[in-house]
């Protein structure tokens, strides 16, 4: 470690050159050169990681569709939830919806929204993305429940839910996220700001992934599980993320929307450490180090029911997590796109952790509850997994730079 | 460090607060050639000269502070694109009497008061309209002006001139200023006095 420290000044050096680059308005290019060490000790350049781009860099707002669901995870979010104050009508509901937009539309690209008392925290966005998503009382108060997507209502009670009121439910969602937290923070406060007139503060849940450049991208994130979680996520290049995740027809308010399936799912880490590795890797049917499946040996190598171990039993037991939740067609499986959270632990060192699963999928009958129903009825992985919060969101179509979030609904 | 400057696109209007400035009439500097009377691209002309055909006077990011009842306020950045300095000297509004307010120090308070002579905009130079600074002062409200509501005002120029912009109206905890009215205002004394703003009574 001391070798390391006496490389840092160099590291830091070169970093304030990328940083004076930047202000400049050069930023292709300007990187760092980070000191690390080579497998006999010695340093070795690792590629260049730039920096000051991850602060600086934007995704855009106004769009045919919403941003922060098909974009590569940042490494912070916040979910709010929100409970329309009662009274609350389509009128309403249009004011607030242009302030939270014209909010977002700035604060996305680096800028102070409106009365911003802190314009100093709007200038690195860090791809700040802001996503709305309507609950099912949204659209009962707007007098719209007939253009309520259909799957978007309260989920069925499972047997291995133990649901909490402070977790679930919510009129209004903002999933805001970006690769810093303060940015995140910052965009909190200013939209909670501008809702408080239109409703009170349901709940909200903080979660995180690995930091932004801190590893090559893309890599599938970890849960505090240590499984990669994501890995059979249908991939944008393809186009099974645009077949699984929009509605591609239908009236304006519902295309190019999307729903939420919001699930806290609590980590029952004390009862997970009574396990071996090998059989937390049968309970999820994937390797821990690698992630591939039992039948394979690399992490996107397809799982294969067929292959037996030694034993001649399933290589992946059909009780596996991977067993349950597993789907071919594009049209029947979900995107996950989930942040971790790591709360205060007990005095006697009880975490609370685990995960806030976020599911985008087309339509929650069709893909995310036959995968939920399966994982309910036998899924070994239940055993240390607890849902704890669920809540369900319509997720409307994006708008352009006139416009608003929401529109092609209320408007 | 304002690495986030560089890289951030010039600011455009956002789609609700787009500031519609349509200048009436061409008194505002003087004889303008080549100007119609109202553009219909909607962003005020107020070129000096034939030469200048792009000149323009915006008032960017307008936003109103959300109120019930009696006083509140407008801000936003007064843009002065035009070869010559420009002076506001009024402002009107369908829901409230407006005036032009500036922050003074006064017996140890910062106070607001009617600003002399309104706000002189430079040449190629922005006036900035804040909380705790200059500002538009809304005096007595009609009605509520609630969070989301567009307000639309019209501004005066010395010499004539006018133009309409459209506002939205924010939730906004701040700009609580005390009013000293002084004297020879007027203003309407059955105004009372908006959420967060406290009028000191006449000396």
């Amino acid at each position: 470690m001391t070798e390391r420290s006496a490389y840092r000044p160099l590291s830091r050096r070169r970093l304030l050159t990328g940083g004076s680059v930047a202000v400049g308005g050069i930023l292709a290019g300007a990187g760092t050169v980070a000191a690390v060490h080579g497998a006999d000790g010695t340093p070795t350049a690792a590629p260049p990681v730039p920096v000051v781009e991850i602060g600086t860099a934007m995704e855009p707002f106004h769009g045919p569709r919403q941003a922060g669901i098909a974009t590569d995870p940042q490494s912070h979010a916040a979910f709010v939830a929100l409970t329309l104050k009662p009274g609350t009508d389509r009128a309403i509901l249009v004011r607030l919806m242009r302030l939270l937009s014209d909010d977002a539309a700035r604060l996305t690209r680096g800028e102070p929204a409106l009365a911003d008392t802190e314009r100093e925290l709007a200038v690195l966005p860090a791809r700040l993305t802001i996503t709305f998503g309507f609950g099912p009382g949204l659209y009962d108060a707007a007098g719209l429940a007939d253009r309520r997507p259909p799957s978007v209502a309260e989920l069925p009670p499972f047997p291995i839910d133990r649901l909490q009121p402070a977790w679930s439910g919510g009129d209004l969602l903002f999933q805001i996220c970006a690769d810093d937290p303060l940015t995140v923070a910052h965009a909190q406060r200013m939209l909670i700001k501008d809702a408080r007139p239109f409703g009170a503060v349901r709940w909200v849940q903080q979660g995180f992934r690995r930091s932004a450049g801190v590893q090559a991208e893309p890599q599938t994130q970890r849960n505090v599980l240590g499984q990669l979680d994501g890995t059979a996520n249908p991939k944008v290049a393809t186009g099974a993320l645009d077949r699984a995740v929009w509605v591609s027809e239908g009236p304006a308010w519902l295309r190019d929307g999307t729903t939420l399936v919001l699930r806290r799912i609590r980590a029952e880490l004390e009862t997970w450490d009574l396990l071996g590795r090998a059989d937390k890797e049968l309970a999820v049917g994937r390797r821990l180090d690698t992630g591939a499946p039992l039948s394979g040996t690399a992490e996107h190598d397809p799982p294969d029911f067929a292959v037996t171990d030694a034993t001649g039993l399933p290589a992946i037991p059909d009780f596996s997590h991977i067993s349950r939740a597993h789907v071919t067609e594009d049209r029947l499986r979900i995107l996950r796109r989930p942040y971790n959270y790591d709360g205060v632990p007990s005095s006697d060192g009880q975490p609370d952790t685990g995960l806030i699963f976020a599911s985008y999928q087309a339509d929650i009958e069709r893909q995310f509850l036959p995968i939920q129903r399966r994982l309910a009825e036998l899924d070994l992985l239940n055993e240390w997994t607890t849902p704890i919060g669920s809540a369900v969101f319509g997720v409307p179509p994006g708008c352009a730079a006139e416009g608003w979030v929401g529109e092609q609904l209320l408007g | 460090m304002r690495t986030a400057a560089s890289p951030v696109p010039r600011r455009r209007p956002a789609p609700l607060t787009i500031a519609r400035a349509v200048v009436a009439s061409l008194a505002l500097i003087g004889a303008a050639a080549g100007c119609g009377g109202s553009e219909p691209s909607g962003t005020g002309q107020v070129g000096p000269s034939a030469s200048a055909a792009t000149a323009a006077f915006d008032l960017r990011d307008p936003w109103v502070k959300a109120a019930d009842s009696g006083m509140t306020a407008a801000f936003g950045t007064l843009v002065n694109d035009t070869d010559a300095d420009v002076t506001v000297v009024s402002a009107v509004s369908s829901v409230s009497p407006m005036e032009l307010h500036e922050m003074t120090m006064k017996d140890g308070k910062m106070l607001m008061q009617p600003k002399a002579g309104g706000f002189v905009v430079e040449a190629h130079g922005t006036h900035v309209l804040e909380p705790s600074g200059d500002h538009l002062m809304l005096m007595n409200l009609a009605k509520p002006v609630r969070p989301g509501d567009e307000v639309t005002f019209t501004l005066t120029f010395a010499g004539g001139g006018t133009a309409e912009f459209t506002a939205i109206v924010k939730p906004f905890a701040g700009a609580g200023e005390s009013y000293d009215p002084g004297t020879g205002m007027n203003m309407d004394p059955t105004a009372s006095p908006g959420a967060g703003m406290t009028m000191s009574p006449p000396a």
